[in-house]
C-alpha cells in the first residue's frame, strides 16, 4: 500500500508541476480579443467576381484565336460569370470556329444554338476549383497584407458554409478602419497604352471610333486633379491588353517623385522589365496610363526607354504611399471582398473585462472554499486541495494547448469551481452514509470512492456532451467558454477521484484513524 | 455535519402542485414574449452597436435627445442604455449596405451626430456591427445545437438507464429552457450569444441533478423489490436530498458571485445560470422523477421494473447483494 501511495504522490507532483511551469509567468496564457483589445472581422469573399475575371480573359483569348484563324463577324460577350455567348458565326466559317474554339474546351462546355450562336459554360468542377482557389488566394494575399501591418499574433480563418467566409482577429488593433482599407483594397495595377483622353465624356473618346467601344480597347476613369483645380471624373482610352500587370512587379516602396510629393516606387520581374522596355522604346511621346483599381491614377508621358524601375505618383499622402507599396507587395486581391461583421474592443473596456472576471474568480472561490471548510471540516481541506489542483490543471491544460482565455472561459472557470466542488459532495456524502451505516473508515471510504465513480462518469460525459455542441456552435469568446468547461470537466475527474482519494489515504496510512473528520 | 439527518418528504405528493406552479410560469412567460417580444441582442438582430466612454458621463436622456436631432433618419429605432460602470452603449437595429467596408456607416454616423451635440469629449471604447445574414445564420446555429445537444444526452441516458429516465430527463431538461426564457423576458435581458451559451450550459447541469437522482432510484430498484415504483423514487430523491442542496448551493454561490463581480458582459449569461441553477435543481426533483413514476405507473411492483429492459449491470452487483438488508433499514 505504501508503494501504491507513494506512485500516486509522485504522479499528482509530476502533473502539477507540469501545469505550473506551464503558466507561470502568467504572461503565457494567451489572452482573447475581448480581454486584450483588438479588431474581429468577418468577410466575405466575392468569388463570383474571379469566375467573371476568368470568363472575360477566355473571351479576349478566344476573340485573338478567330482573328488570327480569319473567324469575322463574330461576336463574343461574357453574359455571365460562367458563360460566354457567340452570335453571328457566318455559316461558312462554321467549321473553322469550331476547330479555333476547341481550345477553350477544356474549360467550358459547348452548346450550339440556331443560326450560328453558341453558348459556352463553364464546366462544374472548374466552377468549384476556381471558387475555391480564389478563396485561398485571397486568404493568402490578406495574410501578407496583414503581416505588413504589424500586427502581432493575428489569426486568419475559413469558415462558413460555403467556406467563403473569412474570420480576422487582429490584436491590439486600434484603427479598425486603417486596417480594414488596407485589408480590403483590391489592388490590381494595369500599365496601359492610352489612345486617347483625358476628355470628360466618354461620348468623347468614341467619336473617333464611331461611337462604339472598339475591341481592342477600353474605357477607365481617372480622377484629375490639377492643382488649384477641383478634382472631377475624367475618361481615357486605353489599350485592353496591359503593358504590364501588377504581377510582374518585383518590388514596391514607397519613394519621391520629381516634385518632392510622396510617391510609389516601383520595380519589374526580368520578364516584365523587357516588355516593359520594348512598349516604352517603341512608343516614345505617347503617354501611358497607370491604373489602379480600373481608375487611372495618372499618365506619364513616355519621354525614353524604361526597363526596370517605374513610379507611381499622383497626389498621395505619404501614409497612402506606404499603403499603396503594401498593397501592391502582397499581390493584388482575385475577388472583392464584403465585410459582413466586425467587432472591436478597446484596450480599457478589454482591461475592465481581466479586472471583473478575476474578481468574480476569488469572490467565487472564497465563497465556495469557505462553505466546504464549514460544512466538512477537515474533510473540507482535503477538497480545497483537490479544487486548486483542479483549477491549477485547468489552466495548464489551457496554455499547453495554446488556447485562448476569453471572458467567458472566466466564467468557465468559476462554472468549473461551483460544479467541479459537487462531484466531492456526491463522494463525501456517500461516505457518510456509509459511516453511518456502521461501517469502517476504510471501508467507508472504499465504499464511498467506487460506487460514485460511475456516477460522477455519467454526469459528466452528460455535461461533456453539450460542451461539445457548445464548442461547434460558437464562435471566439463562446468557444473559450467551451474548452474552459470541457478541460475543466476533464481535470475535475481527476482530482475528485484520484487526488482526493490520495490525500485521505496519506491520512490514513500516517496512524490509525477511528473516526473521520467529514 | 448533516442538513437532514434522515429525510423522508413525500416529495411526490406535491407534483401536482409543481406542475401547475411551472406551467404558470410558462405561460406568464409565453404571454410576456408574444406582447413585449423577446429582446435580441446585435448578434441575432444584425445592426450596429458602439460603446462609448465619455468624460463626463451624460444622462442617458441626453445621449437619446442628441441623436433625435442629429442622426438622419431620426432617433426612433435607437437604444440607449447605461453600459457598466461610466459607458454608454447605442445600438442602432439597421445595418449600413452590406458592401465593401460600408458596415461601418451606422456607426460613424452615430459618433458624428453625438459630436455635434456637444455633450463633452468621449472616445469609442467598443463596438460590433452584424450584417443581416450573419445574425439569422446564428439564431439558426443556436438552435441546432440547442436541440442536437439534448438529443445526444437522450440517447446517453436512454443507454446508460432507461428510456423513461431519458424521457424524464429531457422532459425536465426543456421545462428549465421554457421557464429560463420565461424569466428573460420577465426581466427584459437581451438574447446574446453568452445566454446562448449559459442555456446550453444548464442544460448539461440540470442534467448533472438529474442523474445523479437518477442514479440513486436504479441502485434503490434493485434492493427495494417489494415496493412500488414511487416509493423507490421517493426514497431516492430524499437520499440524495443534502447532496442536491448543497451542490445546488455551491453552484449558486460561484454565479452569484459572477452575477455580482462579473462586469457588464457577464451579466446576461450570469443571470440565465442563475435562474438555471435553481430551476434546474427544482425539476429533477418534481419533473424527472415525477415522470418516471409516471411512466412505470402500471408496474405494480419495482420487481417488474427491474426485469424490464434493463441498463448494462453496474460492476457493484455482488457485493451490494450482502448489502440489501442494510439499505432497507436505512431507506426507513
Amino acid at each position: 500500500m505504501a508503494k501504491e501511495l507513494r506512485w500516486r504522490i509522485i504522479l499528482i507532483v509530476v502533473i502539477i508541476g507540469a501545469c505550473l511551469w506551464a503558466i507561470i509567468p502568467l504572461e503565457k496564457i494567451r489572452l482573447g480579443l475581448d480581454l486584450k483589445g483588438g479588431a474581429h472581422l468577418v468577410l466575405r469573399v466575392e468569388a463570383d467576381d474571379a469566375l467573371r475575371l476568368e470568363t472575360e480573359t477566355t473571351v479576349e483569348r478566344l476573340r485573338e484565336s478567330l482573328d488570327k484563324a480569319g473567324v469575322t463577324g463574330a461576336t463574343l460577350t461574357a453574359a455571365s460569370p460562367t458563360q460566354i455567348q457567340v452570335t453571328g458565326v457566318p455559316p461558312a466559317q462554321d467549321g473553322l470556329f469550331r476547330t479555333t474554339a476547341v481550345e477553350i474546351e477544356t474549360t467550358y462546355n459547348r452548346a450550339a444554338g440556331v443560326n450560328g450562336t453558341y453558348t459556352f459554360t463553364m464546366k462544374p468542377n472548374y466552377v468549384v476549383q476556381m471558387r475555391a482557389d480564389a478563396v485561398t488566394q485571397a486568404q493568402q494575399t490578406i495574410e501578407r497584407r496583414i503581416n505588413e501591418l504589424g500586427v502581432t499574433e493575428p489569426t486568419i480563418a475559413l469558415q462558413g458554409t460555403n467556406r467563403d467566409e473569412l474570420m480576422i482577429q487582429l490584436p491590439g488593433v486600434t484603427d479598425v478602419d486603417h486596417a480594414k482599407e488596407v485589408i480590403g483594397r483590391t489592388g490590381t495595377l494595369e500599365l496601359d497604352m492610352v489612345e486617347a483622353g483625358p476628355v470628360s465624356t466618354k461620348e468623347a473618346l468614341l467619336q473617333s471610333h464611331g461611337g462604339k467601344e472598339p475591341p481592342n480597347m477600353r474605357i477607365v476613369p481617372g480622377v484629375q486633379a490639377e492643382p488649384g483645380e477641383t478634382p472631377g471624373t475624367v475618361y481615357y482610352l486605353v489599350g485592353r491588353v496591359p503593358v504590364v500587370t501588377g504581377r510582374d512587379l518585383r518590388n514596391a516602396k514607397p519613394g519621391i517623385d520629381q516634385n518632392g510629393q510622396p510617391a510609389v516606387s516601383f520595380s519589374l520581374k526580368p520578364d516584365g522589365a523587357r516588355r516593359f522596355g520594348k512598349a516604352t522604346g517603341e512608343n516614345i511621346g505617347r503617354y501611358l496610363a497607370i491604373v489602379l483599381d480600373n481608375s487611372v491614377q495618372s499618365a506619364p508621358r513616355i519621354d525614353g526607354r524604361i526597363s526596370t524601375d517605374g513610379q507611381i505618383y499622383g497626389h498621395f499622402t505619404q501614409k497612402e504611399a506606404q499603403d499603396l507599396s503594401l498593397i501592391l507587395r502582397s499581390g493584388a486581391l482575385p475577388a472583392r471582398l464584403t465585410y459582413i461583421h466586425e467587432q472591436t474592443v478597446g484596450a480599457t473596456l478589454g482591461q475592465d473585462s481581466v479586472r471583473a472576471g478575476l474578481l468574480a474568480v476569488v469572490a467565487s472561490l472564497l465563497l465556495v472554499v469557505g462553505f466546504m471548510l464549514w460544512y466538512y471540516k477537515l474533510a473540507g481541506i482535503n477538497s480545497t486541495v483537490a479544487l486548486a489542483f483542479n483549477l491549477i490543471m485547468l489552466l495548464g491544460v489551457m496554455s499547453y494547448i495554446g488556447a485562448t482565455m476569453t471572458l467567458p472561459g472566466i466564467a468557465g472557470f468559476v462554472l468549473t469551481m461551483g460544479v467541479g466542488v459537487d462531484s466531492n459532495v456526491l463522494i463525501f456524502e456517500r461516505i457518510k452514509e456509509e459511516l453511518a451505516a456502521g461501517k469502517g473508515v476504510r471501508a467507508s471510504l472504499d465504499a464511498g470512492f467506487s460506487r460514485v465513480f460511475l456516477t460522477l462518469l455519467d454526469t459528466h460525459i452528460s455535461a461533456l456532451i453539450s460542451a461539445a455542441f457548445l464548442f461547434q456552435f460558437g464562435t471566439g469568446p463562446i468557444r473559450g467558454f467551451a474548452t474552459t468547461l470541457t478541460f475543466g470537466l476533464i481535470s475535475n475527474l481527476f482530482t475528485a477521484t484520484f487526488v482526493s482519494r490520495t490525500l485521505f489515504n496519506l491520512i490514513l496510512s500516517r496512524r490509525q484513524v477511528a473516526t473521520l473528520s467529514i | 455535519m448533516q442538513i437532514f439527518k434522515h429525510p423522508n418528504f413525500n416529495f411526490l405528493k406535491y407534483r401536482w402542485y409543481a406542475l401547475v406552479l411551472s406551467w404558470a410560469i410558462i405561460i406568464a412567460g409565453f404571454v410576456v414574449v408574444m406582447t413585449k417580444g423577446l429582446p435580441e441582442g446585435i448578434e441575432f438582430q444584425g445592426g450596429t452597436a458602439v460603446i462609448l466612454q465619455f468624460d463626463k458621463t451624460p444622462g442617458i436622456d441626453q445621449v437619446r435627445a442628441a441623436l433625435d436631432r442629429n442622426f438622419a433618419g431620426g432617433g426612433g429605432n435607437i437604444i440607449v442604455q447605461s453600459y457598466g460602470a461610466s459607458e454608454i452603449m447605442v445600438r442602432v437595429p439597421q445595418v449600413g449596405k452590406e458592401a465593401g467596408t460600408e458596415l461601418r456607416q451606422a456607426a460613424d454616423a452615430v459618433t458624428a451626430a453625438l459630436k455635434k451635440a456637444n455633450l463633452g469629449n468621449f472616445k469609442e471604447v467598443g463596438s460590433e456591427v452584424v450584417g443581416p445574414s450573419v445574425g439569422a445564420d446564428l439564431k439558426h446555429k443556436g438552435i441546432l445545437a440547442t436541440a442536437l445537444s439534448l438529443a445526444g444526452i437522450l440517447i446517453y441516458i436512454a443507454l446508460r438507464f432507461r428510456l423513461s429516465f431519458a424521457v424524464g430527463a429531457i422532459v425536465a431538461s426543456i421545462h428549465d429552457l421554457l421557464i429560463t426564457l420565461a424569466f428573460l423576458a420577465f426581466f427584459r435581458y437581451d438574447l446574446t450569444l453568452n445566454v446562448i451559451a449559459a442555456v446550453l450550459t444548464l442544460t448539461g447541469y440540470s442534467m448533472n441533478d438529474t442523474i445523479v437522482i437518477f442514479d440513486r432510484v436504479r441502485e434503490n430498484l434493485r434492493g427495494m423489490r417489494r415496493d412500488n415504483i414511487a416509493e423507490v423514487v421517493n426514497v431516492a430523491v430524499n437520499q440524495t436530498l443534502n447532496r442536491t442542496i448543497i451542490t445546488g448551493g455551491t453552484t449558486l454561490l460561484s454565479v452569484v458571485a459572477l452575477f455580482l463581480f462579473g462586469g457588464e458582459v457577464l451579466h446576461g449569461f450570469a443571470f440565465t445560470m442563475i435562474v438555471g441553477v435553481i430551476t434546474g435543481t427544482y425539476s429533477s426533483v418534481f419533473i424527472a422523477a415525477a415522470i418516471v413514476t409516471f411512466w412505470h405507473r402500471g408496474a405494480a411492483r419495482a420487481k417488474a421494473v427491474v426485469t424490464a429492459p434493463p441498463a448494462p449491470a453496474s460492476p457493484q452487483t455482488a457485493p451490494r447483494a450482502r448489502a440489501k438488508a442494510q439499505r432497507k433499514a436505512r431507506a426507513s
